[in-house]
């Protein structure tokens, strides 16, 4: 039995590196460059790609950034017209700028080509990843990556009864997965510097980060539910009024109060990294962050396998969103090897290899992946993602995205760690930065 | 009578070279072999100046070369100079300039004084105090930024140890007035060093026959020190004041590392925010702007500085 695997093996790699040999010798072969962050999912694809390689005979090469200079560095790379990347995986708001400045590859003649129907993708993860303008059928990525905010809780700390009592008591509710921010804040503070097993905990671990994009990842998952509007919805580009209203300040003092009375000391710079740590080493109660993380949560030690539990965000006074994350993968226009790319998007595209995808820990954005009946049970997490992903709200995908996400940090981190202001000079504030910002760009 | 090495050597020029060289005055000579190094300096000092300078007047961006880049005037300098957030910064940076400047003298010259008392193993742990500045920023940075860490750090424990609090009940770099200080002392404990090694020569060029001679004169050992140490060593202390206001005004990797300019803006200084205008704001002709101002105050400040440093060396 043994022997015959290692013939089948062997008969295998004989047949790849056969193919890769002729494919080199035809001269379609070709090293291909995949940019994008230094993560999990990374992993996963390289894991994934090579399937590819095998049967297509180009070699794949992987530039992984970590996230917190992913943006900078790529969006150079983009606007500098590099060509170090043929393939990206890029942010989903990038996809404006990606479009409009001539980065990335119009994908609709090739997707009809090819029978690849973005009908066939999680609906929201084709408007946030693929499409630009927003809402018509005009295409330059494949949804590679979907991704949303969601919570992870210590499944067994809400189970035990002494608290479970104590919680009641004081709340006069049960301790559970919280329905509302409100409830979310109570749960955190009830954990915040409590006792376990001899250590101090703390509630919870949010974002708080300055540099790259982390305070606005978090925040906008309590301004969204708070009636947080980017725009008028009847006049683009009409700021004042919905950035800023009342709603949205409420929402603002709510994730400050969070951080003042339920977060663990001198959490204020943290992101996905760091709170990730805080909550393995079990810091905390729940922790924010990017649903890429649950399958090394449940892989974990100390807090995986049934200790953890998993929620979308929870609802707020004016509805429950959550913030998008996830990417498309898009073909580079700079590349000179955009053949061979786009036969990677095309091969990525294929039922079986989205499957795969999810199998690995990749969050395959296929709707026969998701809708497969056994897709709820595969993982404990399977139906969080679900659920969250039919709530998700992306920050502006405009080409000026990142002249648009640097006052953001800086308001909101400013108010909401520095305590400066309050949340309505903040939010006032930024209307005025971004309206100069649309006012550069011409669109105001 | 036998011909000096010159000759010899101008003997072996070949006689095409040796026409073109002849007539060639010492000057010129000078200039030929100079030029390379001011063409060097003019490329990568004084033009990159000048373009600044220019682009200052401009509403440039890096970011988007096809824009049209208009002419702005004063306007740049304007809003820099009426910009609050920028007047914050300063003062940030000021009040770290002032803080580790008067404890890395202070404590640079107590080190020093001590050092240069002749005991056992003074050359050991001259060594030991020098190790800090040896290391990298970056390094530093990460360092200072596990022992501040509020659950786990030994700075906390320390400071809970002698004062009875929570360590867990403070963030060095997670609190906004706690903040400026958790950067004064990682710099100050980085750079004390090199401010005593400045002190140190100075103390060792003091003769002893000045000493001698106030001991004759029964002069006390406070005396001696405020008459003939202070005097004496003050040329070093104020080189030593020099370059580390200069070093600390651009201060920029060790705070970065340590708390990023956060919490808030409470320790970006002017290095980090004129960063964030020119390479992730992609403001172009605005941080030119800014960069010419910085340049003006630091050199206004340096010259100033350096005429009063010859004037007490003079006396």
């Amino acid at each position: 039995m043994k022997n015959t695997h290692l013939t089948s093996v062997a008969v295998g790699a004989i047949m790849a590196s056969g193919v890769a040999s002729t494919a080199l010798a035809d001269g379609h072969a070709t090293e291909l460059t995949l940019c994008w962050a230094a993560w999990d999912p990374a992993n996963a694809l390289v894991e994934l790609s090579k399937d590819f390689e095998a049967m297509s005979g180009h070699k794949m090469n992987f530039e992984f950034v970590p996230w917190t200079s992913f943006a900078d560095r790529m969006l150079n790379e983009l606007n500098s017209g590099g060509q170090l990347c043929d393939l990206m995986i890029g942010d989903s708001q990038w996809i404006g700028g990606g479009a409009e400045n001539g980065h990335y590859v119009k994908l609709n003649d090739f997707f009809d080509a090819n029978g690849i129907d973005m009908g066939d993708f999680i609906p929201a993860t084709v408007t946030g990843y693929a499409e630009w303008p927003k809402n018509t059928p005009n295409y330059y990525a494949l949804p590679a990556f979907g991704d949303v905010v969601g919570w992870t809780y210590r499944k067994d700390w809400f189970e035990r009864p002494e608290l479970q009592e104590e919680f009641k008591s004081t709340y006069g509710y049960d301790l559970g997965v919280p329905e509302t921010l409100q409830q979310l804040t109570d749960i955190a503070q009830f954990f915040q510097g409590r006792d376990i097993d001899g250590t101090t905990v703390y509630g919870a671990a949010i974002y708080t980060e300055r540099g790259s994009e982390g305070i606005t990842m978090g925040v906008t998952n309590w301004l969204y539910n708070h009636g947080f509007l980017y725009e008028n919805p009847d006049k683009p580009y009409d700021l004042d009024g919905f950035v800023n209203s009342a709603d949205a300040a409420a929402g603002l003092e709510a994730y400050k109060a969070l951080y003042d009375t339920a977060t663990p000391p001198g959490s204020s710079n943290w992101y996905m990294g760091e709170n990730i740590d805080a909550y393995r080493s079990g810091q905390v109660a729940m922790q924010m962050n990017f649903a890429f993380i649950w399958p090394g949560v449940e892989a974990d030690e100390k807090v995986g396998g049934g200790k953890s539990g998993y929620f979308p965000n929870p609802a707020g006074p004016s509805g429950q969103f959550a913030q998008l994350g996830g990417q498309g993968i898009s073909v580079v226009a700079y590349s000179e090897k955009q053949d061979a790319a786009l036969e990677y998007i095309q091969w990525f595209a294929q039922p079986e290899i989205q499957s795969r995808w999810w199998e690995l820990g990749g969050y395959s954005a296929l709707s026969a992946v998701v809708e497969d009946p056994s897709f709820v049970q595969s993982q404990p997490y399977a139906q969080t993602f679900l659920d969250s992903m039919a709530i998700v709200k992306d920050f502006w995908a405009e080409p000026a995205y990142a002249d648009l996400l640097i006052p953001m940090q800086e308001r909101i981190h400013n108010y909401v760690i520095a305590g400066e202001g309050t949340a309505q000079e903040a939010l006032d504030g930024l209307v005025r930065d971004w309206t100069e910002v649309f006012e550069d760009e011409g669109k105001l | 009578m036998t011909a000096s090495p010159i000759q010899k050597m101008a003997e072996k020029t070949p006689p095409g070279m040796a026409r073109n060289i002849k007539g060639l005055s010492d000057r010129t000579i000078a200039w030929i072999f100079v030029a390379p190094t001011i063409f060097l300096l003019l490329a990568v000092n004084i033009f990159p100046l000048i373009w600044t300078i220019r682009l200052s007047f401009t509403n440039y961006r890096v970011n988007r070369p096809n824009k049209d880049v208009d002419w702005v005037g004063l306007r740049n300098y304007e809003r820099i100079l009426n910009d609050p957030d920028i007047w914050n910064t300063m003062q940030a940076t000021a009040h770290f300039l002032l803080w580790t400047i008067a404890l890395q003298v202070l404590i640079g010259f107590a080190l020093a004084y001590l050092i240069n008392k002749k005991f056992k193993g003074n050359d050991l742990w001259t060594t030991i105090i020098v190790f800090p500045m040896m290391l990298s920023p970056a390094v530093v940075g990460n360092f200072w930024t596990f022992l501040y860490q509020p659950q786990i750090g030994l700075f906390n424990y320390v400071i809970a140890f002698f004062t009875g609090a929570d360590p867990a009940s403070f963030s060095m770099i997670g609190d906004v007035h706690l903040a400026p200080w958790a950067i004064i002392i990682a710099d100050t404990w980085m750079w004390t060093p090199f401010v005593m090694l400045i002190c140190l020569a100075g103390l060792r060029s003091i003769p002893d026959s000045i000493y001698e001679a106030a001991e004759c004169d029964r002069a006390s050992k406070w005396r001696q020190f405020w008459t003939i140490t202070i005097p004496m060593a003050l040329p070093f202390l104020m080189l030593a004041v020099l370059f580390r206001g200069i070093e600390n005004f651009k201060m920029f990797d060790l705070v970065v590392q340590l708390t990023g300019g956060g919490p808030g803006n409470t320790t970006t200084l002017t290095s980090i925010d004129l960063k964030r205008e020119a390479f992730e704001k992609w403001r172009t002709g605005y941080s030119s702007a800014y960069a010419v101002i910085l340049f003006v105050t630091v050199f206004g400040l340096a010259s100033i500085y350096v005429k009063a440093l010859n004037k007490v060396k003079e006396r």
